[in-house]
């Protein structure tokens, strides 16, 4: 096992940079999920760490040593593919088998190492099958057998839930975690689903165009993120965002917004005057009858123990997330009130969060809400 | 199959009159008709040669056709031999006959003088097929592949120029061709065929298999590579597993355009290089009209391909397995 340590990662098709100065690294034993949008350059940047693809600029260091032109199969790393690539001309011992035969391991051993690997993934039971009649989950445990019965320094995995329904997904989630667990495998897993990412990752890399936004563990990135992009991603309903003009003066602790004067973390920076984004969670948001910062129930959408309630204000809509035991009338007047010490504050135009007392880790890391 | 039967089935115990997705008992049964009148259409014409070759050859050119007759061999003796005549004089006084040509051939008062020329035309007609149809398959999928996968240089503009070596008819390109082979000792070589033959099935081989390597997904040999496996190799175990349906359709393409050719062969070989169509019309001319020796080369020279093309059967209809891929 090893470290993964990605410096300056740059790659660019023609014109097109579908990677931009990618840094990160992955420490040994970690689970890295490296989480955006489609199409912002997630593949090209696991492809490159894997050997599929050479970059334009910077390095990859696989466990101390450059392998940033090294061959794929020099690189000691396994990959499970999107779409599982499982060679159907073999069945699934072979299949497992496969990377071991190219290291020249004797038959015995392999034998021994693939009914081992199937255990431990309990597919010992269809060995001899062919895998083109494979259920979607049992295809999927394959590629993970053929991957870590080499006993890899890493693992890269892409999207490698993506094909399979929602129902089963969650199953795998928590499989590949528990696997994780036990065989302690650097890992870099690619994914667009940020509920994945959350439950499976030591860490998570918020990616956007090409650019790694923010890089944390979940709580950091969840409680305090770097920039609008990723307060939105992440979270179900995302991040609410109440849009005011000021300046504020480093030390500040509230900002007044319409009528309201609402205190936040202290802001660790001169602000200049311009338009601010506030941050709210939708599970730090309370209805207040007194207070000043007014706004009209919009609609709401029941969730079994609680409910989303969204309030059309002066700065936009906001979302709050409510214990379900009361019902709102559409148009019902309320005042709303924030968790102070929870909120972000961010500059509207560049979309980046702005310093203050949240990002100094004052914060312990309380479990996540919802 | 069971997907179609189940299929079949559903439909059926949804409406039992009209199905939307089986075809109608009526239309199976024309459809099954015009394949029937086509194929009998297209075997009457085999059928009537392996008839006349073994037929005798007066049997073979009466009028009206003679559909009922006494089988010959002697269509099967004339091929593979060539004779003299001699008086029933010199006949009588020689022993016993061996064996059943040698009892033929006297009865039409000539004498085997030795074998013909077409067991050597015929092992020619075996090389040169054969050979060029490895060559030009072995060749085109190396280039197929290298066009599907590598980024390669007006990759298009080359493809088109591949293909374009098969616009124009062989006549046309027959003279310079063999001026060339002349220059080069080529001219009558089993060599000169082969290569002949390989450089024009080459462009159909990478046109063919270049489409069924597009359709092999990546991903494999990416897999193959993380695995440890050099590109080559990861070809070799990968790669051209899942193109054996694709390699033995066009192996048996090229080898019917090889097997079959008949204007370059007639002009580039005359000799020791000839290849079996050029030589079967020319057993028309020894000794009278011998149609049953015409038919019976025609005869053994449809086995090759018959026999190829049943030992492939297999890898043609198998269909390319994506199972393990797609969802
Ligand atoms: N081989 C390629 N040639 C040109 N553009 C590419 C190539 N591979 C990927 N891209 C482009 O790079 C961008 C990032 O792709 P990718 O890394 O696959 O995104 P993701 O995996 O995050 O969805 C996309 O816009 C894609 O179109
Ligand atoms: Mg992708």
């Amino acid at each position: 096992m090893a470290e993964i340590r990605v410096a300056h990662l740059r790659k660019a098709f023609g014109a097109f940079v579908a990677v931009q100065d990618s840094s990160f690294t992955v420490a040994d034993g970690e689970f890295l999920a490296l989480l955006g949008p489609s199409g912002c350059g997630k593949t090209t940047t696991l492809r490159m760490i894997a050997g599929l693809e050479l970059p334009t600029g910077g390095t990859i260091r696989l466990g101390g040593e450059d392998v940033t032109y090294k061959r794929a199969s020099e690189r000691d790393i396994a990959f499970v593919f999107q779409l599982f690539a499982l060679y159907p001309h073999m069945n699934v011992r072979r299949n497992i088998g496969f990377p071991l035969l190219a290291q020249g391991v004797p038959r015995a051993e392999i034998r021994k190492r693939v009914e081992e690997t199937a255990r431990l993934l309990q597919i010992d039971h269809i060995l001899d099958r062919p895998v083109s009649g494979l259920a979607g989950g049992d295809r999927q445990r394959v590629a993970l057998g053929r991957a870590i019965v080499r006993r890899p320094m890493c693992f890269l995995m892409d999207e490698p839930l993506g094909t399979l329904d929602a129902e089963f997904r969650e199953v795998m989630v928590r499989e590949l975690r528990e696997l994780h667990n036990r065989i302690r495998a650097t890992t870099v897993y690619v994914t667009h689903d940020q509920i994945e990412a959350m439950a499976m990752a030591d860490k998570i890399a918020v990616m956007n165009h090409g650019i790694i936004e923010q890089f944390g563990t979940p709580q950091e990135i969840y409680d305090r993120p770097a920039s609008m992009y990723v307060a939105d991603f992440i979270g179900s309903p995302p991040m609410n965002f109440i849009r005011f003009t000021a300046g504020l003066p480093k030390g500040a602790r509230a900002a007044r917004i319409g009528a309201a004067e609402v205190e936040m973390p202290e802001i660790r920076a001169d602000v200049a005057p311009g338009e601010l984004a506030l941050g709210v969670r939708p599970e730090h948001v309370r209805f207040a009858e007194a207070s000043p910062l007014r706004g009209a129930i919009y609609g709401s959408e029941y969730l079994g123990t609680n409910q989303i309630v969204t309030v059309e204000t002066e700065g936009g809509l906001v979302r709050a997330r409510l214990p379900a035991d009361h019902s709102y009338a559409i148009g019902e007047p309320v005042g709303l009130t924030f968790k102070s010490e929870r909120l972000s504050l961010f500059e509207a135009r560049s979309g980046r969060a702005i310093p203050s007392a949240l990002h100094e880790g004052a914060l312990d890391r309380e479990v996540r809400h919802g | 199959m069971s997907p179609a039967k189940s299929t079949s089935a559903t439909a059926r115990s949804v409406t039992t009159a009209h199905s939307v997705v089986e075809p109608s008992s009526r239309s199976k049964r024309i459809a099954a008709t015009l394949v029937i009148v086509y194929a009998v259409v297209t075997m009457i014409p085999l059928v009537w040669i392996f008839l006349t070759s073994i037929k005798s050859p007066p049997d073979s050119i009466s009028y009206p056709p003679k559909i009922l007759f006494t089988p010959s061999i002697e269509g099967y003796c004339n091929l593979f031999t060539t004779r003299t005549r001699q008086t029933p004089e010199y006949i009588a006084s020689l022993p016993e006959p061996e064996g059943v040509c040698d009892a033929v051939t006297r009865e039409r008062n000539m004498v085997i003088a030795g074998p013909s020329n077409f067991l050597p035309r015929f092992a020619n007609s075996l090389i040169i097929a054969f050979g060029s149809t490895f060559l030009a398959v072995g060749l085109g999928t190396l280039a197929a592949y290298g066009f599907s996968r590598f980024k390669v240089p007006l990759a298009d503009d080359l493809l088109f120029f591949i293909l374009s070596t098969r616009m124009m008819p062989p006549i046309a390109v027959a003279i310079p061709i063999y001026l060339m082979y002349r220059q080069l000792g080529l001219s009558d070589t089993a060599l000169g065929m082969m290569l002949l033959y390989t450089a024009v099935n080459v462009s159909l081989a990478v046109w063919l298999l270049k489409g069924f390597i597009d359709e092999i997904p990546r991903e494999y040999e990416e897999a193959a590579m993380i695995d440890g496996y050099s590109r080559l190799q990861a070809f070799r175990k990968v790669v051209l597993p899942q193109a054996t349906t694709g390699i033995a359709a066009t192996a048996i393409f090229c080898l019917i355009f090889a097997w079959n050719e008949y204007a370059f062969a007639s002009l580039l070989t005359s000799g020791s290089a000839q290849t079996a169509p050029p030589f079967i019309p020319t057993i028309i001319g020894e000794g009278g009209q011998d149609w049953p020796a015409v038919a019976a080369g025609t005869t053994i020279f449809l086995v090759p391909i018959l026999v190829f093309t049943i030992l492939l059967r297999k890898q043609l209809l198998r269909g390319i397995t994506f199972g393990a891929v797609r969802k």
